[in-house]
């Protein structure tokens, strides 16, 4: 048995990234150009100016033209992918780690459908991603052309904005408009369509370096100073409140500042998934993951208490459960960039909308300190025994869980890899068994909940960031769906190492059977190539764990290897996650992990030691 | 019983497109569309939409904070509870023959409608008013015989002051918008 090193009592960088700005551009300050170009040097004139550096794409028919001017930007590096699913989440793993836009190029018609999925992640996460896809010849618009997709249509519901583009002189300030939009205020996926005699035919270019003006888009929002009074009132008069650190604490960078305030004011933290890197695991005021899949201690803390001050997070049904019963007792604050997400689920006692990090900048200084000691105890002792969260005391007992080789990752790692996990039971394991000590080192798909994420996005990841570590968590069937960006990883010359919890199902479908269907496992069975002969075919290199004594070895030799790398964990085939709020459920009746009779304990060390209630 | 109704005034910018997204955002969004007029405005580039739509004032502020997440739309005001002139036009085409045409051209004036076309078997009624009214105009015309009818939905302006346009026309509309209730 090993014991794991603490990573240590990090205080987290108060900002990982820029505020988001009018625009990306970091002033790359290219040639002044005043000439004809064609549409297509245009288009990535326009996007060196935009401070691109990489994109990610696939060829066709339709964006050919673009595709042949390419050559002439040896400063624009185009990723080949391998599927335009890949192209999207991986432009969102890059957006996500390096906090600008991300770019996704694609043909038209089935080139620019694939994209959706990706485009759909990018809305539901607030993603900024621009997706450029050629179309087909103005003329040809509407006729049902070959690979004709009314891309603009198809994207309307998913997207902050479309541009259909059908001249080169508008193909500037499409794309110009287009990353504001992406990046500016809620950020999101902005698709811009252009025709393919757009591509071709020429128009003057003068680059405008003038700010965009939009006369309907308003991102920005300040809250009333009375409003930020009253929010420090209602946090000075609460006896027991709590707070939620969401995915807008993440990307506004407001994490110093949580830390500020929860210092003067001994508030404790709760997380979303995507906010989960927002507060550092290791804060005695942390607890962790709230909803769905969060600790019963804390969800039942959420239910008693009497102020909720939310940041940076929409209440999703993920973290509310049964919208009747939840958190009847608490006013709620919320603090939210985009209003129509206020009132939108949950009654709110106050929003303050903006910008999580500037109203935090505005109101920690006014908050004072209140003796929370009794509340903090209380929490404790709903706490109990109950969470075995900490399971680096488990005994060894020869069976390999998901939630031990996620522990042991955390601990090899210190916890500062970045890690990319795809969707099911090991990215709740990963929410719950990695402990998030610093900002944005999470990258998962979190509203739309897509399978097969985690690979492209961190092909899109280790591009924003090429020297840390990365780990990319998935399940045997999400990682079979965009496998084959494997062999972009070759192509490209990057590295990562993949974790791979193969349990034989599609575990978190099995788990919904087990619980709610009877039993009836129906389609989730499911058989898996042998990974380390996939890596060997790709010629990456691969690694079977089936024992936790195993680990160790595995982890060390992958992160040694300089290519990437795949380990495949036989886990436990039948574990589930615990606890688990079942869905529209309420949110303190949760299904708690077996007790730990000894035969429990025998089939899943993972138990809880205390009672229930 | 009949669905709470709300009126919202939004004034878009005159591009293709923008009521496709206007009314893409209501059908996602699951909010039921009573009537909707668009035209344009003296501003060129500038249209103004006229929606009703059933829900409370929760709704309709998350309506109205969802149009402004639109790029295209300009402004957005929910003039329910705001004093102001709503008119629809109607078209109503009546089945009628000389021997009762003084009865119903009597029913014409006192609506303060007009006829625009008759012909030996039918008459060509336009009245302009609140809903309330057309409603009870064609109530009176049902016995007669309604051959077809055509509305236009509905139009509204507050009165007095409008405050929004102000807030167009210098292209820097304020920021008192969108805080919840």
């Amino acid at each position: 048995m090993t014991s794991s090193p603490t990573p240590s009592q990090n205080t987290a960088p108060a900002k990982i990234m820029d505020a988001p700005s009018a625009a990306s551009s970091t002033d790359p300050s290219p040639v002044e150009l005043n000439r004809v170009c064609t549409g297509s040097e245009i288009l990535w004139e326009t996007l060196i100016r935009e401070g691109v550096s990489v994109m990610f794409g696939y060829p066709g028919g339709a964006i050919m033209p673009a595709y042949d001017a390419l050559p002439k930007y040896p400063q624009l590096h185009h990723v080949l992918v391998r599927h335009e699913q890949g192209a999207a989440h991986a432009a969102e793993g890059y957006a996500r780690v390096s906090g600008k836009v991300g770019v996704a190029v694609a043909t038209s018609g089935p080139g620019a459908t694939n994209l959706t999925t990706g485009i759909a992640n990018a809305m539901l996460d607030s993603i900024p991603i621009v997706c450029i896809t050629g179309q087909v010849a103005s003329a040809l618009l509407g006729s049902d052309a070959f690979q004709e997709v009314d891309i603009t249509g198809v994207t309307l519901p998913i997207t902050k904005h479309t541009f259909l583009v059908t001249r080169p002189e508008d193909i500037m300030q499409a794309i110009k408009e287009a990353f504001y939009i992406a990046i500016s205020g809620r950020p999101g996926p902005v698709v811009v369509d252009i025709t393919k005699d757009a591509l071709q035919k020429s128009a003057n270019f003068k680059w405008d370096a003038s700010p965009v003006k939009l006369p309907g888009y308003r991102p920005e929002h300040r809250p009333l100073p009375a409003d930020l009074q009253r929010a420090v009132e209602m946090i000075h008069a609460a006896k027991k409140p709590i707070i939620f650190a969401g995915h807008g604490v993440v990307r506004s960078g407001a994490t110093g500042l949580l830390l500020e305030l929860v210092r003067k004011t001994d508030i404790p933290v709760a997380a979303t998934l995507l906010g989960l890197t927002g507060f550092p695991a290791s804060n005695p005021r942390a607890l962790g993951m709230m909803g769905m899949h969060g600790e019963a201690w804390v969800n039942k803390a959420i239910q008693e208490s009497d102020l909720i001050v939310a940041l940076g997070m929409r209440f999703d049904d993920r973290v509310t459960g049964n919208l009747k019963t939840y958190a009847l007792k608490a006013k709620k604050i919320h603090v939210e960039l985009d209003p129509a997400e206020v009132n939108k689920l949950v009654h709110v006692d106050l929003p303050l909308i903006g910008d999580v990090r500037e109203i935090l900048q505005l109101l920690v200084p006014h908050v004072e300190y209140r003796d929370r000691s009794e509340w903090l105890s209380h929490i404790d002792s709903l706490r109990g025994k109950s969470a075995v969260i900490d399971i680096k005391h488990m005994p060894d007992n020869g069976k390999l869980f998901a939630a031990h080789v996620i522990h042991d990752l955390w601990r090899l790692t210190e916890g500062k890899a970045i890690v990319v996990t795809d969707v099911g039971q090991h990215q709740m394991w990963e929410a719950q068994y990695y402990r998030h000590d610093f900002p944005n080192k999470l990258i998962t798909s979190g509203g739309l909940g897509t399978m097969g994420f985690a690979l492209p996005a961190a092909l899109g990841a280790r591009f924003a960031c090429p020297n840390e570590e990365i780990w990319v968590i998935a399940g045997d069937g999400g990682f079979q769906m965009t496998q084959a960006e494997l062999q972009t990883f070759v192509q490209e010359g990057k590295k990562v190492n993949i974790a791979i919890i193969n349990n034989g199902y599609l575990g978190m479908v099995r788990q919904w059977q087990e619980f709610f269907y009877g039993g009836r496992y129906v389609a989730t069975p499911m058989s898996s190539p042998d990974f380390v002969k996939l890596a060997d075919a790709h010629g990456l290199v691969g690694f079977r764990v089936t024992k936790r004594s195993e680990v160790d070895e595995a982890v060390r030799r992958a992160r040694e290897t300089p290519c990437t790398t795949i380990i495949d964990f036989r886990v436990e085939q039948m574990d589930s996650v615990y606890p688990m709020v079942p869905a529209g459920a309420d949110l303190d009746a949760m299904i708690r992990r077996p007790e730990a009779t000894p035969a429990v304990a025998e089939h899943n060390p993972i138990y809880e030691t205390g009672k229930d209630e | 019983m009949a669905a709470l109704l709300r009126t919202l005034v939004a004034y878009v910018e005159d591009k293709p497109g923008v009521l496709n997204r206007v009314a893409s955002l209501f059908r996602r969004r699951g909010y039921n569309i009573a009537s909707l007029n668009v035209g344009r405005t003296h501003d060129t580039g500038v249209s103004r939409m006229t929606i009703v739509v059933e829900g409370d004032a929760r709704v309709s502020h998350l309506m109205e904070a969802n149009l402004y997440k639109l790029v295209n739309v300009l402004s957005v005001e929910d003039i329910t509870e705001t004093p102001a002139v709503v008119r629809d036009m109607a078209l109503i085409k009546i089945a009628v023959l000389a021997d009762r045409r003084a009865e119903v051209l009597q029913l014409i004036e006192v609506f303060h409608a007009r006829v625009v076309d008759i012909c030996p078997a039918t008459l060509i009624a336009e009245i302009t008013g609140s809903p309330d009214k057309i409603d009870a105009f064609v109530e009176v015309l049902k016995p007669y015989g309604i051959c077809e009818m055509v509305q236009t939905g509905r139009i509204a302006m507050t009165r007095g002051v409008e405050s929004d346009a102000s807030r167009i026309s210098n292209g820097q509309v304020s920021e008192t918008v969108v805080t919840a209730a």
